[in-house]
């Protein structure tokens, strides 16, 4: 009687926290195996494909950035270069160098927002960051001065950090100074050691082992770790211009969520992010920040979605390494954006946001008004791997407590950094026991 | 005891709760003068209300956020609306303006699944609201000036003025006089610092109105910039277009055209 009782249970988690955005849990064992299990976002979609129909290609890039107040950067990039490549604007060298400097403020930010305020609480024993400041208030501190230099760096492009105001199709509203990128070059020499410290710390966690085989995808460059360019690559051969995005992934929907589900055609779940990132892109760290990913004790590359925290610190220590890079480098651009002509036609991009890649396709008319959208997120990319996830979990779910259950799943969900408000077009926790 | 906090989610983006954590120097000292009771962004576990002070982000756009305001209401002594979204409706408004049922087939295969209002609407159209934050995001330094004030049990005070003021002050160069550039500038609320002039572009309102403005005068100068009929229209219906001035302004536009 009791082990039939063990073999059949029902989680259910109502509203997953430490997220950003609403979304809840659903699991229905029978017989030790998985009856149901659904990954429900529940965030009320915004239906941004179909108002910005009509919209101005000048206005896109500010109103994109609202799909998500964490990864604004992200929204804006991925929309300026689908643009871009659809007039056929050639950018000046420096703006591309800034637009990298721009996705390490963005990096840094999020990442360290996620590493320290959202993750890290549940590897302490700790139900937030507030907790956790009384217990380890270092590390705490730590990451919040690394946020805010990534802060400062998204500020110094865009005018503030949460919806920044400088980006557009051509360049930058405004180019900064050598004297003003020198200041923020001394900040970032300063939490270099913290970032160091970050990585050590993570990799230190009782980080459980999920591996698996699983399909990584992120963007790939020739010469550099990847932001705003690239090729789709994967570990099982994709390897294809952005333009082929549509031939090579499948977006579908699912009765139970407001986000749509992707596969690779013809396969299946597929896994983006920090971690598909470094996996694919290893060798373009550098050999400082190889030493350091070495030293972890991690065999690169890794199939263990738990080692995504890891990646995400290296990702930091990364990002603070290339914008001092940048700005050594920085002569301001001969203009500060290229003006230009719209026309008609479509264009396509993607860029790297924290969480993976992030899609954008539009089509104009000849004045530049837009005659259809198309926006697929990180989040509601790795929406399918999550939950192929949950379910090798399961089986060691039965076995556990409600609290330590839904403690495993959150954690097994915040792998992905999933960003919710993003990807509606997503959690509260379910498992039913029977 | 500290009073106790919640912070609450309808439709958003989360860019304004996220101030609370963006408050890099202020966080931990904030955390020792109130309890995050409930915010589940930033805390597993959540507190039963009542609360003493409620942040609430985002718009009522279903019918089940429409029932859950009202729970949040009465469980709330002082209720603060944060952002474009809560205050005005938000960019998800624009849905206001057209057909639901399109929509819901532009961006879902299945459009059944999903339970939606055809409207986007501000939290103060479905219960009372003691103080509202506006911007898009808000601003850190304004969100924590009301906080401030509300835990020494003052009444906030946030200025409503023309954003123009902030820009003279901050010795910026007109874009409407000297570039002959569109500016929502005048019509538009202070908080930001003066942003978008001082990066080089015109303002798109996302602080929404001030709150004395010449909406006539306004569209008599964007008329003599060459910015009428549809282009008009669209620079008003933005972030904060919903709201009742922008919106009255826009339509007649609209309409005129026809």
């Amino acid at each position: 009687m009791q082990s039939r009782a063990k073999k059949n249970k029902t989680i259910q988690i109502n509203y997953l926290a430490r997220v950003e955005g609403e979304c809840a849990l659903h699991i229905r064992m029978r017989d030790g195996q998985v009856a149901d299990l659904r990954l429900e976002i529940f965030e009320p979609p915004r239906f941004f494909e179909a108002f910005l129909r009509g919209r101005d290609c000048r206005e896109i890039p500010d109103l994109t950035a609202r799909i998500c107040g964490i990864c604004p950067v992200a929204y804006q990039m991925s929309t300026v270069h689908a643009f871009e490549r659809s007039f056929g604007i050639s950018i000046d060298p420096a703006v591309r160098a800034l637009r990298r400097l721009y996705f390490c403020g963005e990096w840094l930010e999020s990442h360290s927002l996620h590493i320290h305020m959202l993750a890290a609480p549940d590897f302490l024993g700790c139900e937030s960051v507030v907790t956790m400041a009384e217990k380890n208030r270092g590390a705490v501190e730590r990451g919040l001065r690394i946020k805010k230099v990534g802060n400062a760096i998204v500020a110094a492009l865009g005018g503030r950090s949460v919806h920044p105001v400088g980006a557009c199709i051509g360049g930058f509203t405004r180019a900064p100074s050598r004297a003003q990128l020198s200041a923020l070059r001394e900040q970032l020499l300063k939490i270099r050691d913290d970032a160091i410290e970050c990585v050590r710390w993570v990799s230190g966690f009782d980080l459980p082992d999920l591996s698996r085989d699983i399909e990584f995808v992120s963007l790939q460059h020739p010469d550099e770790y990847p932001m705003n360019e690239g090729r789709i690559v994967s570990n099982r051969g994709i390897d294809a211009p952005v333009d082929e995005f549509d031939n090579l992934f499948e977006e579908h929907q699912v009765p139970y969520s407001h986000a749509l589900h992707c596969k690779v055609k013809g396969r299946g779940p597929y896994f983006l992010g920090p971690l598909a990132r470094i996996n694919l892109n290893f060798d373009r760290l550098g050999s400082d920040i190889i030493a350091i990913a070495r030293e972890t004790g991690i065999s690169w590359p890794s199939s263990n979605p738990y080692d995504s925290i890891v990646a995400r610190a290296l990702e930091v220590l990364y990002a603070i390494d290339e914008a001092v890079r940048v700005i050594d480098h920085y002569e301001p651009p001969a203009a500060h954006a290229v003006s230009f002509e719209p026309r008609a036609g479509v264009g396509r991009a993607i860029t790297e946001a924290p969480r993976g890649s992030l899609y954008h396709a539009f089509e104009t008319d000849d004045r530049g008004l837009l005659r259809s959208v198309r926006i697929v997120p990180p989040t509601s990319q790795n929406q399918a791997r999550i939950e192929a996830d949950l379910r090798e979990l399961a089986p060691e779910l039965v076995e556990q407590p409600q609290p330590v259950a839904t403690r495993m799943c959150e954690m097994a969900i915040r792998n992905y950094d999933p960003c919710i408000s993003c990807s509606t077009h997503f959690l509260k926790l379910e498992i039913e026991k029977l | 005891m500290k009073p106790r906090v919640a912070v609450f989610k309808f439709a958003s983006c989360d860019g304004c709760q996220l101030q609370f954590l963006n408050a890099e120097n202020e966080l931990l000292q904030l955390a020792q003068q109130i309890d995050f009771a409930y915010f589940p962004e930033a805390r597993s576990r959540a507190l039963d209300g009542p609360y003493d002070l409620s942040f609430v982000e985002g718009s009522i756009t279903t019918p089940g956020d429409a029932r859950r305001i009202a729970q949040v209401r009465e469980q709330s002594r002082f209720l603060i609306t944060i952002g474009a979204c809560a205050t005005a409706g938000g960019i998800q408004a624009l849905r206001n303006w057209s057909d639901i049922e399109q929509y819901r087939g532009t961006v879902y295969p299945s459009p059944q699944f999903i339970s939606t209002l055809s409207t986007s609407t501000p939290i103060s159209e479905h219960v009372r609201v003691d103080f509202e934050i506006w911007g898009c995001p808000i601003d850190k330094q304004q969100l924590l000036t009301v906080v401030r004030s509300l835990l020494s049990k003052a009444q906030p005070v946030l200025p409503a003025f023309s954003v123009c003021m902030e820009c003279k002050r901050r010795g910026n160069v007109c874009v409407v006089v000297a570039r002959g550039e569109p500016c929502l500038g005048p019509v538009t609320r202070t908080g930001c610092g003066a942003l978008c002039p001082s990066m080089n572009r015109g303002c798109y309102g996302c602080f929404g109105p001030a709150n004395s403005q010449n909406m006539q005068s306004f569209t008599e100068l964007l008329s003599r910039q060459g910015v009428v009929g549809d282009d008009a229209v669209r620079r008003l219906r933005g972030i904060n277009g919903y709201v009742r001035a922008w919106r009255e302004t826009a339509d007649a536009i609209a309409s005129e055209k026809k």
